[in-house]
């Protein structure tokens, strides 16, 4: 009889909790790096997060909770963060990350339960391939990589090319090898190909070997603490060549640590940019936003793609019209020309973003929206 | 490769060696004094060079007196860790000791996170720092030349210090055995305040060296050189002053030349690294230049 009426006790909890939750309020997790390597990324991106909470801070009259928990740029935190997001939180759909390998370890988390995950600005194929439930606002590497590759051999002329690439890091590994087999497509050479470490600071070794090749072009898929540094110490070893990236450079602060050594360094990124000409009006409405809300900071495509991921899920409960996780994922599955920040952006089959390939170039110390790639795959 | 190519290979592992070289006198100075490894070494290189960058943009300080003070409050630190943290501990086995030094690394990283964030700060370099002096295809910066000096300079007057002064001759006497120091009436916490303040400035010193090289300032940037001058400290033999030089240089040297001889495997240099560690350790437990173990126990 005791055992009954505990058993039924511990029903009514149980149901009273869900029917708190279920109540008044949707919660949304988000798992970026806000400590640790990719910190720099991470804050910028939840800083565009908390702004898009803030103005839009309601959907179907719900109110919304975000739950922030820091993966401190290391896969195995980024799936206990994932975890506790879904297990403790009991998230109904989930914004992160910065850096593919946390997101693929974050995804299988997330997969597994079927919470939808949205990535912010992962653009290795692999964080999305075979998986329901995982989505993201961004395009991937290949498409990234290829732009790169075309707009050096087909705008700028450059024949041949060396890479110094990060082989602890997915996204540098992804990217190089896009950058590689786009470029060899066209017609171009790649002459060498060195590696390092995420962490490493002295690229001297590697960059004297690279500079006695005497290639036209040096393609760093780094991100933006290390390419900084990669590009000062080539200065001072005294190369000539041009230099090229991807969207990992994208950070306001690069002109500032790289100085005169990124003049001229130029960049793949998504299409958003603060220096853009013609900005669509979500672009427009963003960059105000922010300047009035950070006086002393310029916005980047990081902080614009934190933006367009808790927005797009907004747009995804909206036309859903409930806020469960396996509505979520089949509205966000079907989402066709949404207009963010970035673009408008379609999720394909694949779950990737469809949306151009933006560049930047760093002229006279300052970022330059140059324009848009159509890149041969 | 070419000769000019094989030049330009060699002043760049001086660089790097005598960087590692500089940060691990100061772990080894510790050490030999107190047999204790301090941890929290990488996170004053840390304080050290964001201080100096803090007088010099928000200060309008002088270099050479931005470097200074920041050398002097960086110690300050050194020696109130040392008073908050280890002191209690002195009687308490070694690895209490071992394990507060971790806790104090992990608190000062991230109280640096939270106040300095965790974005990467740019480092204003003096002019003549800039600009390479080129000869024969070989770049030489004027780094490349005033850090190994530098080190050789410290190296000197800390041995000046250690077997000149009296006390020095208190950190040889606590380094043997510091309850019969006490007995002797060596001022036993005065002196150990001394090393760990010239220890910590050394660490400062270094990171500050490291921030004109490597001219970026991060709330971690100083792990990964710590790691790297713990096992220079250890190959040279640690608690060696010219150990921790001669072990910074060789560690330097073999980064730079495996990348130079075998680039299919720069990635992995950092293995290299703790592969000679295991080594020494395997073949020499006391490295090069270190005493026989059983001064030690």
């Amino acid at each position: 009889m005791r055992k009954m009426m505990l058993l039924c006790l511990a029903l009514v909890f149980a149901f009273a909790n869900t029917a708190l939750c279920a109540d008044d309020t949707i919660k949304i997790g988000v798992f970026l790096p806000l400590t640790g390597q990719n910190a720099f990324g991470g804050q910028l991106e939840l800083e565009g997060v908390q702004m898009a909470a803030k103005e839009n801070p309601t959907v179907l009259g719900k109110k919304i909770e975000l739950f922030v928990v820091d993966n401190k740029s290391d896969k195995v935190e980024s799936a206990n963060a994932v975890k506790r997001l879904i297990e403790k939180e009991k998230v109904q759909a989930i914004i992160g990350t910065y850096g593919s390998s946390l997101a693929m370890a974050g995804g299988e988390v997330s997969e597994k339960a079927g919470i939808p995950q949205v990535g912010t600005s992962c653009t290795n194929p692999l964080v999305t391939q075979g998986k329901k439930y995982i989505f993201r606002v961004c395009f991937i590497d290949p498409y990234q990589g290829a732009g790169a590759a075309t707009y050096a051999y087909k705008t700028l002329g450059l024949k041949t090319a060396a890479m110094l690439v990060d082989v602890a890091n997915d996204y540098s590994v992804g990217l190089s090898k896009y950058f590689n087999k786009s470029f060899t497509k066209l017609g171009g050479k790649v002459v060498s190909t060195l590696n390092y470490q995420s962490g490493d600071q002295d690229f001297t070794a590697q960059l004297t070997k690279i500079i006695s090749e005497k290639p036209d072009v040096l393609f760093i898929p780094s991100y933006f603490a290390e390419g900084a540094i990669i590009m000062k110490q080539a200065k001072e070893l005294g190369a000539t060549f041009k230099i090229m990236g991807g969207d990992a450079m994208d950070n306001p602060e690069i002109t500032a640590i790289g100085g005169s050594a990124v003049e001229g360094f130029v960049h793949t990124t998504f299409p958003y940019d603060p220096s853009m000409k013609n900005m669509t009006p979500m672009a427009k409405k963003f960059t105000e936003g922010w300047k009035a809300a950070y006086p002393d900071k310029e916005p980047n495509v990081n902080a614009a793609l934190g933006y367009d991921a808790y927005m797009i899920i907004l747009d995804a409960i909206t036309r859903a019209g409930k806020a469960d996780p396996e509505s979520i994922a089949k509205a966000l599955a079907a989402t066709k020309g949404f207009q963010g920040v970035t673009g408008a952006t379609t999720i394909n089959e694949t779950h990737d973003a469809e949306k151009p390939v933006g560049l930047v170039i760093i002229k006279d110390g300052k970022k330059v929206y140059e324009g848009e790639i159509t890149p041969e795959l | 490769m070419n000769l000019a190519m094989f030049i330009q290979h060699m002043l760049n592992s001086l660089t790097l060696g005598s960087l590692y070289a500089l940060v691990a006198i100061g772990y080894t100075m510790v050490y030999g004094i107190l047999r204790l490894i301090n941890f929290a070494h990488s996170e004053m290189f840390m304080l050290g060079a964001y201080f100096v960058f803090w007088g010099i943009t928000l200060g309008h300080l002088p270099w050479p007196v931005a470097m200074a003070i920041a050398i002097a409050v960086t110690a300050t630190l050194g020696v109130i860790v040392d008073q908050v943290a280890y002191r209690p501990l002195r009687d308490a086995p070694r690895i209490s000791a071992l394990i507060s030094s971790i806790g104090v690394s992990f608190f000062l990283q991230n109280v640096a996170i939270v106040f300095f964030q965790a974005i990467p700060r740019e480092v204003y370099r003096p002019k003549w720092l800039e600009d390479p002096i080129i000869t024969h295809g070989v770049r030489i910066l004027p780094l490349t030349l005033f850090v190994p000096l530098l080190s050789l300079a410290l190296m000197l007057v800390l041995i000046w210090i250690v077997y000149r002064t009296k006390a020095g001759l208190g950190m040889r006497a606590i380094s043997k055995d510091i309850e019969t120091s006490y007995l002797m009436g060596v001022p036993v916490n005065r002196i150990i305040a001394l090393t760990f303040g010239i220890g910590t400035a050394l660490a400062a010193a270094s990171g500050i060296m490291w921030a004109l090289r490597y001219p970026q300032l991060q709330p971690i940037m100083g792990t990964i050189p710590g790691f790297k001058a713990f096992i220079a400290a250890v190959f040279g033999g640690i608690g060696s002053i010219p150990g921790a030089v001669i072990g910074g240089l060789a560690l330097g040297f073999i980064e730079i030349m495996t990348v130079a001889f075998f680039p299919d495997l720069a990635g992995y240099r950092d293995a290299f690294a703790f592969v000679l560690l295991i080594l020494v350790l395997m073949v020499k437990p006391t490295g090069l230049l270190g005493e026989r173990l059983e001064d030690k126990v």
